[in-house]
């Protein structure tokens, strides 16, 4: 059974959120993710939920991690500036292991920049934006049916993985109205409780899949969780080296040992082309109808949209790029994932970066006379 | 010393009152010798057993600095924040789980200078969180830097010439945000403050308690009071019960530390306003603990 | 009977200034932090109000009530 409804990105994703078992919200009004909150605000209430407006997006971040410790699948939404001012407590959350899912409506950037127009300026920021050395997750949706089941996503890759999720969505996506089918059966993975005696559990062990079972506050637990450097028993540790390097390296595998279950692409017509065109989030739609016009004049290309963006889809990638002559990235900033897409693909093919930035989506046309300009 | 005198010093038996809420295996503590904070930490213990509370049911939030340490001391689910921001992951952790009880540990920077906008938006909410402020007037886990409460003229590492800004008065500060329960004692008060900690304990809205605390070793040796003692000294020659200042003039109060309950008026509680609401739209209590159901 | 953890002294001696019966005095005593013991001279002096209890920093006093 499915159901079909007409709706704006940033609802679905707040629909999506619900669906997941979100039932707190804590956030701040930003354009162009404000619909997300306006939605929850409403809907929360009649699921037994809670939303709360903080008072800036520190807070807002900052509410959503105590949320989450209380045992309730949590949620904030941004767009760049608020997603900047969350930074620190995006590290604490890596650290401390903490489920959660920011929802990051890209804007124009740097700075203010264009509050009203479509940007992929945060690309590199939910890579590295915070302190330190860690491995975030962070997909990024090109439709209103993509933005519901990426949330959903996001949150069951958060519970699964005990980390923040980031949701790399953008103005289009998030205003633009589309049809989406929802499925009334919907799976969600379920935070695991710990079964060990409160005694000898140890909190944040060192164990070979890396993500321990998470009891909550008020469960017996006297968990003590920090930001600080910290022993399987979550106690500070600060000067010892091998507490530091087993926790870092514990929190960096536990993704990079999973990327075959994180990670996700899409990709058409790539068997045989000559080029491919990579993209993600909106410009990927663009990119897809370059691809298709493309195929329909009898030019061999093909298309790879990351739905994953972190961790990069390194092997996917190398394994495209081994057949072909030519990669064009296409994307809404002046080049930030193509520098990844070079650090992988090296001499394999030649890399070429097609960068609309202004406020816009790249035209269909525009990417075909890049392409064209190879040929 | 006299032979018989050994029997006082024993060191296999723990009677101490309050070491049983301790993670034992975590002490002695980080603190200086003479440091204020073991001893607030003792009137909050005193407080919640006079408030017939269990630790066991209390979850401690705290952010970044010395007194901040204070919740990786006891047994109860704790959590140790980033600078200035306990009070938004303590609200968080309120509205999730509203059955929780929740005492946020805090100094004068992390609550007022970093932390200040969270401090006055939950005082405004009134959300039910009972917010201990350990003030020293420096910044000490950092060595000796001038903090939004230290007095005018008194030196710090960043202020060598004498601070030349004006102090918070933080009792006013969270009146004024719309705290409903607010009291001031200091490290030579501990009876007085374990009342008081019990008063905001049982006040079901947000509380705020500052403790004018000593910090030896920086605010004291940079300040010409080098030892604890002769800061607990000033601390009892300088307070001033709040019912006799009233009648004094601001001048006869200058230097003074004005202790007291400043403020009990309950008016309605944050969290029990989304219950409401949730009862209201979904005919339920908000839901609990649902990240391991749905 | 008053009893001091000399491996939790710190050596701050505010249980020398708060007691309102002065009972306690600097001991010669040393702990492996070479700090000195405060101890309780005056002992039959002590009303066990148990302030000292309450001001000890460190946790490291015990106060027995009398019979």
């Amino acid at each position: 059974m499915t159901t079909e409804l007409f709706i704006q990105g940033n609802e679905a994703c707040a629909m999506g959120a619900i669906k997941a078992g979100c039932r707190f919200f804590g956030g701040y009004p930003i354009t162009p993710s404000t619909e997300i909150a306006e939605y929850l605000s409403t809907n929360l209430p009649k699921v037994s939920g809670s939303f709360v407006q903080m008072e800036d997006e520190i807070s807002a971040i900052g509410s959503v991690i105590g949320a989450s410790w209380a045992g309730i699948k949590s949620m904030t939404a941004t767009s760049g500036p608020g997603f900047s001012l969350m930074q620190e407590n995006i590290g604490f959350a890596m650290i401390s292991e903490t489920p959660l899912v920011i929802v990051d409506v890209q804007r124009g950037s740097p700075s203010t920049g264009q509050p009203t127009m479509v940007g992929q300026g945060d690309m590199m920021q939910a890579r590295w934006g915070s302190h330190g050395d860690y491995e975030p997750i962070a997909i990024s949706p090109s439709s209103v049916q993509e933005f519901f089941d990426f949330t959903l996503e996001g949150f069951n890759l958060a519970e699964k993985y005990r980390v923040p999720v980031v949701i790399l969505a953008d103005e289009i996506v998030g205003h633009m109205r589309e049809k989406i089918s929802l499925q009334n059966k919907i799976e969600t993975f379920k935070r695991v409780m710990p079964k060990e005696d409160p005694k000898t559990f140890l909190p944040f062990k060192n164990i070979e899949t890396g993500t321990n079972p998470m009891p909550s506050f008020g469960d017996g637990y006297n968990v003590h969780v920090t930001g600080l450097t910290h022993n399987e028993l979550g106690y500070p540790s600060t000067m010892n080296p091998e507490d530091h390097s087993n926790l870092v390296k514990r929190l960096v595998n536990k993704i990079l040992k999973n990327r075959k279950d994180i990670i996700s692409c899409e990709f058409k017509y790539c068997d045989d082309a000559d080029i491919i065109l990579i993209s993600y989030g909106a410009s990927a739609r663009s990119t897809m109808e370059a691809v298709k016009i493309g195929r329909s004049a009898g030019i061999k290309i093909g298309y790879f949209k990351m739905n994953t963006i972190w961790p990069f889809p390194e092997d996917e990638i190398d394994k495209i790029s081994k057949n072909v002559n030519d990669l064009i990235v296409v994307e809404m900033n002046l080049g930030q994932m193509v520098h990844e897409v070079e650090r992988i693909v090296k001499d394999n093919a030649r890399i070429h970066l097609f960068s609309e930035i202004g406020g816009t989506l790249p035209k269909p046309e525009d990417i075909l006379n890049k392409v064209r300009e190879l040929l | 010393m006299a032979e018989e005198k050994k029997q006082n010093f024993i060191t296999n038996e723990e009677k101490n009152p309050y070491i049983k809420y301790f993670r034992r295996d975590r002490l002695p503590t980080i603190f200086c010798s003479g440091c204020g904070i073991g001893i607030t930490i003792n009137s909050f213990l005193k407080g919640l057993e006079s408030a017939e509370m269990n630790l066991n049911n209390i979850s401690l939030v705290s952010g970044i600095g010395c007194s901040s340490r204070v919740p990786g001391y006891l047994k109860c689910d704790s959590l140790h924040t980033t600078h200035g921001r306990a009070i938004s992951f303590a609200t968080g952790l309120k509205i999730g789980n509203p059955d929780l009880n929740i005492v946020v540990f805090t100094g004068d920077g992390d609550a007022s200078a970093i932390g200040g906008n969270h401090l006055i938006h939950a005082a405004r909410r009134n959300i039910n969180l009972t917010v201990i402020c350990i003030n020293n007037n420096i910044y000490g886990m950092t060595g000796g830097q001038v903090s939004p409460t230290s007095p005018e003229g008194s030196l710090a590492t960043t202020a060598p010439y004498g601070s030349i800004d004006t102090p918070f008065n933080l009792i006013k500060l969270v009146i004024s945000a719309g705290a409903t329960f607010a009291g001031r004692w200091t490290t030579a008060h501990p009876l007085q403050l374990s009342k008081t900690i019990k008063n905001g304990l049982l006040n079901d809205g947000f509380s705020f308690i500052e403790v004018v605390s000593q910090c030896p070793t920086y605010y004291g040796r940079k300040n010409k009071l080098k030892t604890p003692t002769s800061m607990i000294k000033m601390f009892k020659e300088n307070s001033i019960n709040k019912r006799r200042a009233e009648n004094m003039s601001e001048k006869d109060l200058l230097g003074k530390i004005i202790v007291g309950e400043f403020v009990n008026n309950p008016r309605e509680e944050f969290s029990e306003k989304i219950e409401s609401l949730s009862i209201k739209e979904s005919g339920k209590n908000t839901i609990r603990k649902s990240a391991y159901k749905i | 009977m008053i009893q001091i953890n000399p491996d939790l002294c710190k050596g701050c001696y505010i249980c020398i200034e708060i007691c309102p019966k002065s009972v306690y005095a600097i001991s010669n005593v040393t702990n492996d932090k070479d700090i000195k013991i405060p101890f309780p001279e005056n002992e039959k002096d002590c009303i066990t109000c148990h302030l000292c209890e309450l001001e000890c920093p460190d946790q490291a006093i015990y106060v027995e009530d009398k019979e």
